[in-house]
């Protein structure tokens, strides 16, 4: 592990914070009306200058934690303010960044700018720690203290419901995260009785061993507050209610951002820590996802407000990465954490997107809305971009993760994927729809006085264009980063089962020594690495497929559509 | 006379030998105690009633000196260790001076809040302070003793102090009507705390708590049912004090009808002397019969943390929500008792002390908001406070967060420690149950800093648009088209919540397993007097306040301070 001597992650974590207080303490009367937001918004960007400089550091093929800081917080206690970052987090990361400015200057409140300005602010410290917290205690402290900003975020700006909306939020997190507690406790202290140290650092506790029960046990106390959080069917019910009536930066934010932190979690905690569980419990974790997939899917079809059919879209989108998570490949993996990165940034352009629908018309429903289209047509263009990207159009972002979580789960769990690409084609149906009811059709008088994008909306919206862009084109510098740390943890995962190779299992890079007994395609262990994960189970066909697929990085991330047809020339 | 025969006459008379008393280790009891009856004979002195500042003054200066002798204890204790003194009566050691302290700064803060309280309400008079001063040196008694008997004393010094101060208000009926209640059941429970006594005696040939360890690691008692009879007497005692389930009865009428600054006060110090008693008979002289009483504290810890937060829930009056919420919280500590060891009895004791701050701060902004006569503790009056006082708002949001044990407060470590000693003792099913009450109590917590960030004046805005039916029938469909078998939405009516007629319907679901379903009042419409009531903050309450807010949240952030300090009060635990 490498020490900077400047503590790049102490600095990015409490710059918001310390924001958030100036913000909070600056009395309303001595200053101009803009200064609140003025002053959020430089703290938001520098943040994001901060976090570029870390991407700009970040060593590539470093598959380890970096730039770590760790201090004693409380001694007797065992806890550690202990930092540190990954190819996992750092998109996280710099995604969180970008987001928050953009949300900042796009979304504003429409009261008391100083309060939304310090919650905003404050959320984005405990999400930032969140990722980057290695102490389990320290990851939990963020991961609640999220609640409280987004709790007031909800109750006090948003819209007819929110007070309801707000405490279902925050009781249904609150309650899942009562068993994670129990459960990082349980953990430190069987650590603790087989070392005699006690400690809650993931990297001291990912040695604990733990019988094939507990490790269950304790694998679902992590994933019910985990679940809860992402949402993943069925602990989602809080999201509908909370996306749908908090105010339009509030639900870019939630749903974005702070979401992640469930699949996050799962990612970084349930797999590093309960390897044996992970495989014991996958196919589980997989069907939840494919049926949140399809429920979501399904019922977002049946929604009458466009916030409502997002958030819904959402909960799909959750079950792919909840997919590629637990297929236990490289691919499918790194498929989970790209599509992370995608859909904070879509869906955030979707709310954003919508709240100003909700600006200009006061309304989100379909019924309400038509013909948007002729007088409003950047905005219709955006939408439509953005919306072509959350279906998985090849060229944007969307496509990347998919396809990888899908060639991923097909490797090891073939039916799995087969069933989950349906939702792909749901996803097409109801977004479509809904952009035609809205955006088609002959306008009424007061459609017709709808106005488009101004030019500082365009300039918001802009970043996030882009990279969505940019994402679907060429992901490689993302892949390159990400990979490394996914291979080390799925090289981890495998190495608990007892069923799989050794030789896949030493290795920390994508390319780990041949001559393991993934015997029955040659094709597999001749071209790629990664296909030796796939466990010698798979047949020629998915081989050659898969020599194509990105755990080579610049196949995949080039010419994502050429290496689907070259699987299907097959 | 001769030597020999003064001796002869020495002999033939029976000697009574006073022990040697080491007036060091029982000072801060001797303050407190002198303070109340310096009150006393000052305020008899002068012709007229004694001036309220000026009992004030001497509330606050008596209360600063007895948290100086417990410090200056603390540093004695630390240099030439634990001892018992007093012929075996006193114990003086890190955690006899651990509740000293807490009981200290309980006292201070009372006083700061009670001065504008007395004001207010004009009910004259130092009896607060003389009252709250007895009660807080019977709560010190409790702290240090080292002997059943002592005990006894120092419970008894304390409550018939509380009996008084819950009817101090005359003017209030509730008052009376609490003291009355509280009177009598207390009278009750601490019958039944002698015989409990009277039996461990029986059972074991004194009161005198290291002997009774002694003779119990030393003997195997064959036919222990006179033990367990005197164990389980004592525990109802004890779960009396505390408030724990099925012994809490009292306590909602008690909250509500006592003066609101005697609220807090008897919600810290009751709790902090009646948790010292039980923490050091229980586990340090019956540690050798755990087996036996630990799965009675499992029951009552489960059963204070589930009633006291599924009953705060339609609570609509602040006072008797705190109430709840403070049975709930007493079902947290005992966590740590039933865990029974060094962890739990550590983390115990820092619940106890920084739930003396959280406590008497939320109390001292529900004393000044109240109007004139102690009166409008229902739930709308704090609509749209945070507009009118923003930083009266954000402290007791800060406050109940804290409660509910919100990360960066010493909330969340106390929580945090307990369920950690409770994870350290196997007692998983019971901190899964622990966490899980903390989140329906964040409910109601949330239920407050909702109604004060609220605009004053609007309706029910987040309820007003579906009735209550329609809003759990969605909730419920979503549910149930989910699959999972919940039964949300379809769940009892609340009795208040049908009786007002608006309410949003929270279907509260376990993640997985079975749904507890609730239709809670999340909110109403404020009577139209209340809107944009400005109350003024006395400076006093304001210091307890921001003493409060300031320690509930800095020692969040810097835990190691106070952790250090209930750790090490632990190891010089005799």
């Amino acid at each position: 592990m490498s020490h900077t001597p400047f503590p790049f992650l102490t600095v990015l974590v409490l710059l918001p914070a310390a924001g958030a207080v100036v913000v909070a303490a600056v009395p309303r009367e001595r200053v101009a009306r803009w200064f609140h937001e003025a002053l959020g918004v430089t703290v938001a960007m520098a943040t994001l200058a901060l976090a570029v400089t870390i991407a700009v550091r970040f060593k590539v093929a470093d598959a380890g934690y970096q730039m770590t800081s760790n201090h004693v917080w409380a001694k007797v206690l065992g806890i550690h303010w202990f930092l540190g970052i990954d190819g996992i987090s750092l998109f996280l990361v710099l995604m969180a960044a970008v987001l928050f400015p953009i949300a900042l200057l796009g979304a504003r409140a429409r009261r008391d700018p100083r309060s939304f300005v310090a919650w905003v602010l404050l959320l984005e410290a405990a999400c930032l720690g969140s990722f980057v917290s290695l102490d389990l205690v320290l990851f939990f402290l963020f991961f609640e203290l999220t609640l409280v900003p987004a709790y007031f975020v909800i109750g006090g700006w948003g819209s007819a419901r929110r007070g309801y909306a707000a405490i279902k939020f925050f009781v249904y997190t609150f309650a899942g995260s009562a068993f994670l507690l129990v459960g990082i406790i349980a953990v430190a202290f069987i650590h603790q009785a087989q070392t005699g140290v006690l400690t809650f650092e993931l990297p001291a506790l990912m040695h604990t061993h733990l019988s094939g029960t507990a490790g269950v046990v304790l694998f679902l106390a992590f994933t019910s507050a985990f679940a809860v959080k992402a949402p993943i069917f069925p602990f989602h019910t809080w999201s509908p209610d909370a996306y749908a009536e908090a105010p339009a930066g509030g639900s870019a934010l939630i749903a974005g951002v702070m979401a992640k932190l469930g699949t996050y979690g799962i990612i970084r905690f349930d797999l590093n820590l309960f390897p044996q569980a992970t495989h014991t419990l996958a196919p589980l974790m997989l069907t939840l996802g494919v049926i949140g997939i399809l429920y979501g899917a399904v019922v977002a079809c049946a929604q009458r407000d466009l916030k409502r059919v997002v958030a819904y879209s959402s909960l799909a989108q959750m079950g792919f990465i909840l997919l590629g998570t637990f297929a236990l490949t490289t691919q499918g993996l790194t498929g989970g954490v790209i599509m992370m990165l995608n859909h904070g940034l879509i869906i955030a352009a979707l709310f954003l997107l919508i709240g100003w629908i909700v600006e200009r018309r006061k309304t989100d429903k379909v019924s309400g809305l038509k013909g948007l289209q002729a007088p409003a047509p950047i905005l219709a263009g955006v939408f439509t971009l953005v919306m072509l990207a959350s279906i998985g159009v090849p060229g944007l972002n969307g496509f990347i993760g998919e396809f990888l979580v899908l060639s991923g789960t097909f490797l090891t769990h073939r039916w799995w994927a087969v069933v989950a690409t349906g939702g792909v084609v749901i996803a097409a149906i109801y977004l479509l729809w809904a952009y035609q009811q809205v955006f088609h059709g002959t306008p009424t008088e007061e459609d017709t006085k709808t106005r488009d994008l101004v030019w500082h909306e365009r300039l918001v919206i802009a970043p996030l264009v882009i990279f969505i862009v940019f994402l679907g084109v060429y992901p490689k510098p993302v892949l390159d980063r990400i990979t490394p740390s996914v291979d080390r943890l799925v090289a981890r995962v495998d190495r608990a089962d007892g069923t799989r190779q050794p030789a896949v299992a030493l290795s920390h890079h994508s390319r780990p020594g041949a001559g393991n007994a993934a015997t029955r395609t040659t094709a597999a262990t001749s071209t790629n690495a990664a296909t030796t994960r796939a466990g010698g189970t798979y047949t020629g066909v998915t081989a050659v497929m898969f020599a194509f697929a990105p755990a080579d990085g610049v196949t995949a991330g080039t010419t994502p559509t050429g290496t689907f047809s070259g699987g299907g020339t097959r | 006379m001769s030597p020999s025969l003064l001796l002869g006459v020495a002999a033939a008379t029976p000697r009574f030998r006073t022990p040697h008393i080491d007036y060091l280790s029982i000072l801060p009891i001797l303050i407190m105690m002198g303070g109340a009856v310096a009150i006393v004979v000052v305020s008899s002195l002068v012709r007229r009633q004694l001036r309220t500042g000026v009992g004030t003054l001497l509330a606050i200066v008596t209360s600063l000196a007895a948290l100086g002798a417990s410090l200056t204890q603390w540093a004695d204790v630390a240099d030439h260790g634990a001892k018992v003194t007093i012929a075996g009566a006193v114990a003086y050691d890190g955690f006899s001076v651990f509740i000293q302290v807490t009981v200290s700064i309980a006292m201070l803060l009372t006083v700061l809040v009670g001065d504008g309280y007395l004001r207010r309400e004009d009910v004259g008079g130092p009896e607060l302070y003389v009252l709250a001063l007895l009660s807080a040196s019977g709560a010190m008694v409790m702290g240090s003793a080292n002997d059943l008997i002592v005990i006894f004393l120092g419970l008894e010094i304390m409550s018939i102090a509380l009996y008084v101060l819950a009817a101090f208000n005359h003017r209030r009926t509730e008052s009376g009507e609490a003291a009355l209640k509280y009177f009598i059941l207390g009278s009750f429970s601490s019958a039944i705390f002698v015989y409990g006594i009277a039996l461990v005696y029986g059972a074991t040939g004194s009161t005198n708590l290291p002997e009774i360890a002694d003779y119990l690691s030393k003997n195997v008692v064959a036919s222990n049912g006179v033990l367990l009879a005197g164990l389980a007497l004592l525990l109802v005692g004890f779960g009396f004090k505390i408030a724990a389930v099925p012994f809490h009865m009292w306590s909602p009428d008690v909250y509500q009808g006592a003066p609101s600054p005697v609220t807090g006060f008897m919600a810290a110090v009751a709790k902090a002397g009646a948790f010292a008693a039980l923490l050091r008979v229980f586990v340090s002289s019956f540690g050798a019969e755990r087996a036996d009483w630990q799965p009675i504290v499992w029951a009552l810890a489960i059963l204070s943390l589930v009633v006291g937060a599924v009953l705060a829930l339609s609570q609509r009056d602040v006072k008797r929500m705190l109430a709840y919420s403070s049975i709930n919280q007493a079902g947290f500590i005992l966590l740590g008792v039933q865990a029974a060891d060094g962890r739990g009895v550590a983390a115990s004791l820092y619940y106890v002390f920084v739930y003396t701050f959280m406590i008497i701060g939320t109390f001292a902004v529900v004393t000044v908001l109240a109007r004139t006569g102690d009166r409008g503790h229902d739930l709308s009056e704090y609509r749209g406070l945070a507009k009118r006082q923003p930083l009266l708002a954000g402290a007791l949001a800060i406050l109940l967060l804290a409660q509910a044990g919100v990360p960066f407060t010493t909330g969340f470590l106390a929580k945090f420690q307990v369920v950690a000693a409770a994870v350290d003792a196997h007692s998983y099913a019971l901190a899964a149950v622990a966490m899980a009450s903390g989140a329906i109590a964040a409910f109601f917590y949330l239920r407050v800093a909702i109604a004060m960030y609220s605009p004053a004046g609007a309706s029910g805005d987040d309820a007003s648009h579906e009735p209550a039916g329609a809003a759990g029938a969605g909730v419920g469909g979503e549910a149930g088209s989910a699959g999972s078998g919940s039964p949300a939405g379809s769940g009892m009516a609340d009795p208040v919540g049908a009786a007002g007629g608006r309410g949003g319907a929270v279907g509260v679901a376990a993640p997985g397993v079975a749904m507890l379903s609730l239709q809670v009042l999340t909110d109403e419409a404020p009577s139209p007097e209340v809107a944009g009531r400005t109350v003024p903050v006395p400076a006093l309450a304001a210091t307890a306040l921001g003493l409060a807010v300031a320690f509930t949240v800095v020692f969040g952030i810097v835990p190691a301070p106070i952790v250090d300090f209930a750790h090490r009060a632990t190891l010089l635990f005799l």
